[in-house]
């Protein structure tokens, strides 16, 4: 009785999605362009840091809730997200590379190397590079099957990496409630994984 | 509402924060832990009426309520800048005097080495009291000598008003040459003591915040670097952070710590 999504609808659907995930960032460009914001720079760092790790969090939620649900189109949306993952993480370094170090790499990398809590935040993004680059049909042909697979678990280290760098991030000021909150929603959805794995069922997605 | 008389020789020249960016952007955790929440929820305190009890080592202890501390000199206006330790600054037209002032009128006796600053921490009128960030109140503390450096500014207005609840009211202390957290907001309490006080900050995470606490470029907060800063409501997207000063320009305090590491006392 899983619910069935025609392609049209499914295109739809899609659509909606892509522009729904424009939406932190527009809300972004507006306070900033109309002067809302009294230090737009920390809201830019903060928000779309933030949404980093909501769509991440909603890209590993995909497999888990198919398999719950039956809903097997959900699968047709999991790219989109990942890539939104990636746009996000960009635009969080690119913050990070802009406003803080007025695109001087070399101050960055001093702040790469210096500090643990950028540095695995660094690390994290860097990993996303070729899950980004390899996330069309055609490179997935290439690669074949296994090995984009395998590449692609590449998202099982990332994932502890930006909750840790958000850790790490909220720790001075002992706010660790919603660093736990991604801890174990994340660590909940990679053991639906691991017990897929270790069970009959030998598919892992 | 609040006029003193300005004091060029202590009033910087840089251009002031708008009043609307002072007052909607603070950290002042009784009342929320984001920026827009002080000004958002301060709204509950109540600033009348209100005494500051002076104790401890002083020769003539007193509490005070505001009329008194109003007239206890001739009020200053005193353009600061103020470094916060995240790494953002603004410049503001304060309204006090200094400090010493006020240890003229209790006379610190020859075993005060210390000044301790305690704010008031009321669940029932500061929403933030209940949350774990800090142990409440929230306690500041100073050299003796650091406090009686004129620039150590008893503060009671901004901008010729009183102050705003969000940025301290009734009564705060302001000390330009130290990152913004050592200037303890709506203070109830003022001990002179013997021991270095422990200081809310320095508690909560020593690594991070020291007891002194000065504004010093080369001295990294571990999770970022102190060496630049961003000008609130001055610099744009487009400009590259602004170098940040020894002392955030302060030289006058620089005696205070003559023959001190201040790599080791941050």
């Amino acid at each position: 009785m899983a619910l069935q999504l025609t392609a049209r609808q499914l295109g739809w659907l899609k659509g909606v999605l892509f522009v729904l995930a424009l939406l932190p960032l527009a809300r972004m460009v507006v306070l900033t362009v109309t002067g809302q914001l009294v230090e737009p720079l920390e809201f830019i760092t903060r928000g779309t840091g933030d949404w980093t790790l909501y769509l991440l969090t909603i890209t590993l939620a995909i497999t888990p809730v198919r398999r719950l649900t039956g809903w097997n189109w959900l699968i047709k949306l999991r790219r989109m997200a990942g890539l939104y993952v990636f746009f996000y993480g960009l635009l969080h370094f690119l913050t990070f590379l802009w406003f803080d170090h007025f695109f001087d790499v070399q101050e960055m990398w001093k702040d790469v190397l210096k500090r643990p809590f950028i540095t695995v935040g660094f690390i994290a993004f860097v990993l996303l590079i070729p899950l980004a680059v390899t996330s069309t049909n055609g490179m997935m042909r290439r690669l074949g099957g296994k090995a984009w697979q395998r590449l692609h678990q590449l998202i099982y280290v990332i994932a502890p990496l930006a909750v840790l760098h958000f850790w790490w991030m909220k720790a001075g000021k002992h706010l660790l409630g919603q660093p736990i909150l991604f801890g174990v929603i994340l660590g909940g959805l990679l053991l639906f994984r691991l017990k897929g794995k270790l069970g009959k069922a030998p598919r892992l997605a | 509402k609040l006029a003193g008389k300005l004091n060029p020789s202590y009033s910087a020249l840089d251009k002031p924060t708008p009043y609307k960016d002072a007052t909607s952007y603070n950290n002042f955790y009784e009342f929320g832990t984001d920026k827009s929440e002080p000004a958002m929820y301060a709204g509950t305190l109540k600033t009348h009426p209100w005494t500051v009890s002076i104790e401890g080592e002083v020769k003539k202890p007193v509490t005070l309520d505001l009329d008194s501390l109003l007239k206890l000199a001739p009020l200053e206006e005193r353009v600061y800048r103020l470094r916060c330790v995240e790494g953002w600054s603004m410049v503001i037209p304060w309204v006090g005097y200094s400090f010493s002032e006020l240890m003229k009128k209790v006379e610190p006796t020859s075993n005060a080495k210390y000044v301790e600053f305690i704010s008031l921490a009321d669940k029932k009128q500061m929403p933030g009291v209940g949350s774990r960030v800090l142990d409440w109140p929230y306690t500041e503390g100073l050299r003796i000598d650091e406090a009686a450096h004129p620039l150590a500014l008893l503060t009671l207005g901004m901008y010729g008003e009183v102050l705003p609840n969000q940025n301290g009211a009734p009564v705060r202390m302001v000390l330009p040459w130290k990152y913004g957290f050592k200037s303890a907001k709506s203070i109830v309490k003022i001990r002179f003591v013997r021991e270095q006080p422990r200081t809310s900050w320095n508690l909560s995470a020593p690594n991070e915040y020291g007891f002194y606490s000065n504004v010093n470029p080369e001295v990294d907060h571990p999770r970022w670097s102190q060496a630049s800063e961003r000008r609130i409501g001055e610099d744009g997207f487009l400009a590259r952070k602004r170098k940040t000063l020894m002392f955030n320009g302060y030289a006058d305090v620089a005696p205070l710590y003559a023959g001190m590491d201040l790599k080791k006392f941050y």
